[in-house]
């Protein structure tokens, strides 16, 4: 692989996204909308910083290193989005953030979660409590599992706040009222005293974010909220999310196998690979100027309405074994620029911007002579 | 919910006309009559007394009879004991049956539960594999072998509690033991898989999400899921917790109505048969009508009215 062919792989993946760009499901508007939010100024406050955090699960077959280093912050109001393949950690990362990773085969082996400050990794439970639900939310795959099937939507919805907030029965419920309003969701009055199997899967989504909303969070963990609906409702949804974030000015962490998604509401991109995130960046970095392969390899598996005829390109082989994760790039065995050293030593962090950073040998000085002369 | 209700009661009126009907049968099925004793009756006497109880008309008559007789609740005397009717018996002995049954249902459902919840809490501990062993043996053990090894260990050996009748709380304590066992295992075991499987739900990991207490989590969402199964047999469990008490009974002495119910069929008391058969049958199917209704309450996914909601 030469300079030539790198910079013509670059120049389609270019055309791809702003095709992907164009095709996206919601169409032309929310783009827009999209466009104009991702020029807005980043805050400076950081709600959350995960330094190397480590997550392992002792299973009968032996240590599961599932989360293996991660690191990332979110500023206030921004939409983080993190995808990847499926089992390379975005759950088990998300969990470990909202502090349910199950116990006891789960083990956070090492790394700090800081929301605001506050380190949550070694607090306690009941301290922690005071945190879940009020100030972190989160918001889970499945609507149709996610809520309690013998319980009322009313009392789902008030439940979280009667225990955090001192409020009445009275104006609990007045709250959850404004909340089904908030999310769409016809005469909230009557449909308070309705079970789940009485809502569709859009609605029972729509329901399961306005119970994470309902203490008025500052961090909203979204783990594939969309990837079990419909494409319509997809998109209702997604366009719910922007509304809230415009008017509360909520920090999010989406994750998802969607790109399509990720281009409709990311503001940055963490790319993750075998429990460790390999590049991260602003959403037009990362769909623009990729620099690890796996992210090229991600924009080139995305499947596009507009052009039928031409085939996909699926990331050819499998993510290693995390029993026993490689020492080197986890990437080496799909990599098709891979070389002698990734096999055996890990890239370290690459910064392109501020903003932008990568882990990969490409980006090594050594590595950028070694393509010269060949 | 009117609706089922009335459909409900015609199932049951119909349930116990069978009932009614298949115990007729088969009591004349067994061979014998009420006069044959040992003592070898006088026939005049014999078909003086067979006149007098109706025994020789016809047997569609008797059943006719029969049914009359259920439908005004009245089975007339015992054959064996003339000065006293069926209704007599039963009056005396099912209040003492009943307490006898509620107090073993309830017994078993509380600690079936608390013990069933804290197994599957303790997954794989300790209390986990205590409770489950406690169980297998509950299970296996039949109900009066357990009655006598608890009469012959507390009771003879050490003396501790009261070995039969039935006339203060203490009386109750190994009868119910005895009964209640077998039924608390049963509703630990059920209790604890189904437990297990409802905490794995998404619903449990979104209330904890929502920074709920541990305990709130467990009696409001997990228990409630986890429950279902436990209604569904505990219909079932009555009836067997219903002819358990007969053979409970019978060992701690209780003057309950196993006694009568045992002695009318060696008796062929044809009265008592029928009036404890038929007011028994009634009293099951009306307990599971009120499993149903209970089961209807708590998973609100099973319509008891047929009209479909807006799913
Ligand atoms: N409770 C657990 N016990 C053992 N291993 C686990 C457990 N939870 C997750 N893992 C392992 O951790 C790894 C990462 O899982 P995770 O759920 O985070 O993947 P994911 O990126 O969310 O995938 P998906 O896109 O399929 O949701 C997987 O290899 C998985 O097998
Ligand atoms: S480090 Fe090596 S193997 Fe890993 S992605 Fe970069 S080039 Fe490929
Ligand atoms: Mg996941």
């Amino acid at each position: 692989m030469n300079e030539h062919q790198l910079d013509h792989a670059k120049e389609q993946i270019k055309e791809r996204v702003d095709e992907v760009d164009k095709s996206l499901p919601v169409g032309t508007s929310g783009v827009q909308k999209n466009r104009k939010k991702s020029k807005k100024v980043r805050s400076d406050v950081k709600v959350l910083q995960v330094n190397n955090l480590q997550v392992s699960f002792r299973t009968y077959g032996g240590e599961v290193e599932a989360v293996r280093g991660v690191s990332f912050d979110l500023h206030q109001g921004e939409t983080l989005a993190i995808v990847g393949e499926s089992g390379c950690g975005k759950s088990v990362t998300s969990n470990a953030i909202m502090g349910l990773i199950p116990k006891p085969a789960g083990i956070i082996k090492n790394g700090r979660v800081l929301f605001k400050g506050k380190e949550l990794t070694n607090m306690s439970k009941p301290q922690l409590r005071k945190i879940q639900g009020v100030d972190i939310s989160m918001i889970f795959q499945d609507p149709m599992t996610a809520l309690n099937p013998t319980l009322t939507i009313g009392e789902q919805l008030t439940e979280g706040l009667r225990t955090h907030k001192k409020v009445s029965k009275q104006d609990a419920k007045q709250k959850a009222i404004e909340m089904l309003e908030l999310v769409g969701i016809p005469n909230p009055t009557e449909r308070l005293k309705q079970f789940p199997h009485q809502f569709s899967g859009g609605m029972r989504q729509r329901i399961v974010i306005a119970i994470a909303l309902i203490c008025e969070p500052e961090l909203l963990i979204a783990d594939e909220p969309t990837t079990a609906l419909d494409v319509t409702i997809q998109a209702q949804i997604l366009e719910l999310f922007e509304e809230i974030q415009q008017k509360t000015d909520i920090s999010i962490i989406l994750i998802t196998h969607d790109l399509g998604v990720v281009a409709k509401i990311a503001d940055r991109i963490a790319v993750m690979y075998a429990g460790k995130i390999v590049e991260i960046g602003d959403k037009r970095a990362i769909f623009y100027t990729p620099e690890h392969p796996y992210t090229k390899g991600l924009l080139n598996s995305v499947p596009r309405l507009d052009l039928v005829e031409e085939e996909l390109q699926p990331i050819e082989g499998t993510p290693p074994d995390l029993f026993s994760p490689p020492q080197g790039c986890p990437f080496t065995a799909r990599c098709p620029y891979a070389m002698e050293v990734c096999d055996h030593v890990y890239p370290s962090t690459t910064t392109k911007s501020d903003t932008h950073a990568v882990d990969c040998w490409l980006q090594d000085e050594r590595a950028k002579v070694l393509q010269e002369l060949s | 919910m009117q609706k089922y209700i009335i459909k409900r009661f015609l199932m049951m009126i119909a349930t116990i006309l069978i009932i009614a009907t298949l115990t007729f049968v088969l009591m004349h099925l067994i061979p014998g009559s009420p006069f044959e004793g040992e003592r070898t009756t006088n026939p005049t006497i014999q078909a003086n007394l067979e006149k007098f109880y109706k025994l020789d008309e016809p047997l569609h008559v008797q059943y006719l009879s029969y049914l009359k007789s259920i439908v005004t609740f009245d089975f007339g005397p015992s054959i064996k004991k003339p000065n006293e009717s069926v209704n007599d018996l039963l009056a005396r002995g099912f209040p003492i049956s009943f307490e006898l049954g509620m107090v073993t249902i309830l017994v078993a459902l509380l600690s079936g539960i608390i013990l069933g919840t804290i197994a599957a809490l303790r997954h794989n501990g300790l209390i986990d594999y205590f409770a489950m062993t406690f169980a297998v043996i509950g299970i296996s053990v039949p109900n009066f072998v357990l009655a006598t090894l608890l009469i012959q260990q507390l009771a003879v050996t050490w003396d501790l509690l009261p070995a039969a009748t039935w006339s203060s709380p203490l009386h109750m304590v190994l009868p119910v033991i005895a009964l209640a066992t077998g039924p608390t295992a049963i509703i630990a075991r059920l209790t604890r898989s189904s437990m297990l499987e409802v905490l794995t739900q998404d619903y449990i990991k979104m209330a904890r999400a929502k920074g709920l207490s541990p305990v709130r989590i467990i009696i409001r969402h997990a228990l409630r899921n986890a429950l279902m199964p436990v209604v569904t047999i505990l219909g079932t469990m009555l009836a067997g917790i219903l002819t358990g008490t007969f053979v409970i009974e019978r060992i701690f002495a209780i003057p309950g109505m196993g006694k009568y119910f045992v002695e009318s069929i060696n008796n062929r008391d044809y009265p008592v048969i029928m009036g404890t058969t038929v007011f028994y049958s009634a009293f099951l199917v009306f307990m599971l009508f009120i499993v149903d209704i209970v089961y209807g309450l708590l998973d609100p996914r099973i319509k008891l009215h047929r009209k479909e909601g807006d799913a």
